[in-house]
């Protein structure tokens, strides 16, 4: 496939790896944004390619991990109606809340089905007149222009059984909440290269410049990580903090203006809480008061829910790059993908999944 | 999920308002919606995520990527590292 096999020449893969080993003189810790990424590095082993002193902790950008607790409880509340088709990304099905997971209401009669793409869940509402049709409209950037759209379209149709639940996260508060953390140890940071797609890079020169971190937009394929990690690296040794696009075929700096406009039109700013990590101010969006009419917690009145963490988990941590999954005396233990304790062990992106699924365990 | 595949616009059409067309994912078929991409034509790449092209492809900026890449191990060819296979 174009664009993707000419970024899979395992040659030119090590002989990189083989160049950068010359230019590195001390230790650094660099942070791959994205679960994606994470994933990629584990599947190609390019951690283990990596010149000695080259460390990769894993960031916290995996929707599912990060969707807060009491929103899963929310969606579990909501999906368990009998009049309600709950619409969601796969990857939402297992995420543990409180209690059970989303699997769970559907073994126990709920209607829960997959979607690949929001408007998948817009044709449900018009094929099921009679019924409610909620969409679990998670993400990131990369997501929301999707999410937003089935709103919009929801509306153009005037289709009155359409609702999202919204959990909505944003890369740059997040990283200002790592890099202002006393415990921080990231020098460097690969920037999601699907957020940039859609927001581009201008977000960052502010961050690059206030904590003095390179910042390199980074692709998904084994040579767009080296190349992203070979780019850190040279700003690390040299002394520079700039923003950089390893990305450039896929990743322009101001991003796709239209997608941008339209999140702005359906979205605003709100703060979030971030499952394992906590309240991250002005770091989602949600609906604004426009589109009231298609939220579903105003929709469907939810009880005041206890949530409540697993003690054993410590995903939080991973997610901010202070501990790693071997860490975990519970890792492919206790918590394994079949019986997660937490996100992370959960999702096609979390760190401890693609620990646990490509043999890095304890 | 900020998974997002390559693949090439092999039709472009309306439905119910939104400009939506049909991708060729390495031989795979599927249907994404081109709101984003107005200049979007047919034979371009476009960038796809759940069901939307985020992007179209820079086929200028893809080989100027690789040819940097290229150049970083022609110069360090002095050593060449043999018995690797590709």
């Amino acid at each position: 496939m174009k664009h993707l096999d000419e970024y899979r020449d395992a040659h030119l893969v090590r002989r990189i790896l083989e160049d950068l080993k010359h230019r590195v003189t001390r230790p650094w810790v660099i942070m791959e944004i994205c679960g994606g990424q994470t994933h990629s590095i584990v599947r190609h082993g390019l951690d283990q390619l990596l010149p000695q002193g080259i460390e990769l902790v894993h960031g916290p950008g995996c929707p599912v991990c990060v969707t807060a607790l009491e929103l899963i409880d929310k969606a579990q509340a909501i999906a368990a109606r009998p009049e309600v088709i709950f619409a969601s990304y796969g990857d939402m099905l297992r995420v543990p809340g409180s209690g059970r997971d989303l699997f769970a209401v559907r073994a126990a009669g709920g209607d829960v089905r997959v979607v690949y793409s929001p408007l998948d869940a817009v044709r449900l509402a018009q094929e099921n007149p009679g019924r409610q049709v909620v969409f679990f409209a998670i993400g990131f950037e990369t997501t929301a222009p999707a999410n937003v759209m089935s709103v919009l379209q929801a509306r153009a149709l005037g289709l009155r059984n359409y609702s999202v639940l919204v959990s909505h996260v944003c890369v740059p508060p997040a990283m200002h909440a790592i890099l202002g953390s006393p415990h921080n140890r990231v020098q460097g940071f690969l920037a999601a290269g699907h957020v940039c797609t859609v927001m581009g890079y201008h977000e960052y020169e502010p961050i690059a410049a206030r904590y003095r971190v390179p910042i390199v937009v980074t692709g998904f394929e084994p040579l767009d990580l080296v190349q992203g990690i070979r780019l850190t690296v040279e700003q690390l040794e040299s002394g520079r903090a700039e923003v950089e696009n390893a990305y450039t075929r896929a990743v322009t700096r101001q991003g796709n203006a239209a997608a941008q406009q339209v999140i702005g039109q359906v979205f605003e700013v709100c703060d979030r809480n971030w499952r394992g990590i906590g309240r991250i101010p002005a770091s989602g969006w949600r609906l604004r008061r426009e589109y009231a009419d298609f939220d579903a917690e105003l929709r469907f009145e939810v009880q005041a829910l206890r949530s409540e963490e697993s003690p054993l988990c410590i995903a939080g941590q991973i997610l901010q790059g202070l501990r790693r999954p071997a860490d975990c005396a519970v890792f492919g233990g206790e918590c394994t993908p079949e019986h997660p304790l937490g996100a992370t062990m959960v999702s096609s992106e979390g760190a401890c999944a693609a620990y646990y699924r490509y043999g890095r365990g304890a | 999920m900020c998974l997002a595949v390559p693949g090439k616009i092999m039709e472009i059409y309306d439905r119910e308002g939104l400009r939506m067309g049909r991708l060729d994912f390495g031989g795979v078929m599927r249907e994404a919606c081109l709101t984003y991409v107005p200049e979007a034509r047919l034979g371009d790449y476009g960038i796809v995520h759940v069901g939307f092209v985020l992007n179209l492809l820079s086929e200028a900026e893809a080989q100027a990527t690789l040819e940097t890449l290229r150049q970083i191990v022609d110069f360090d060819e002095g050593q060449p590292a043999a018995g690797e296979s590709a």
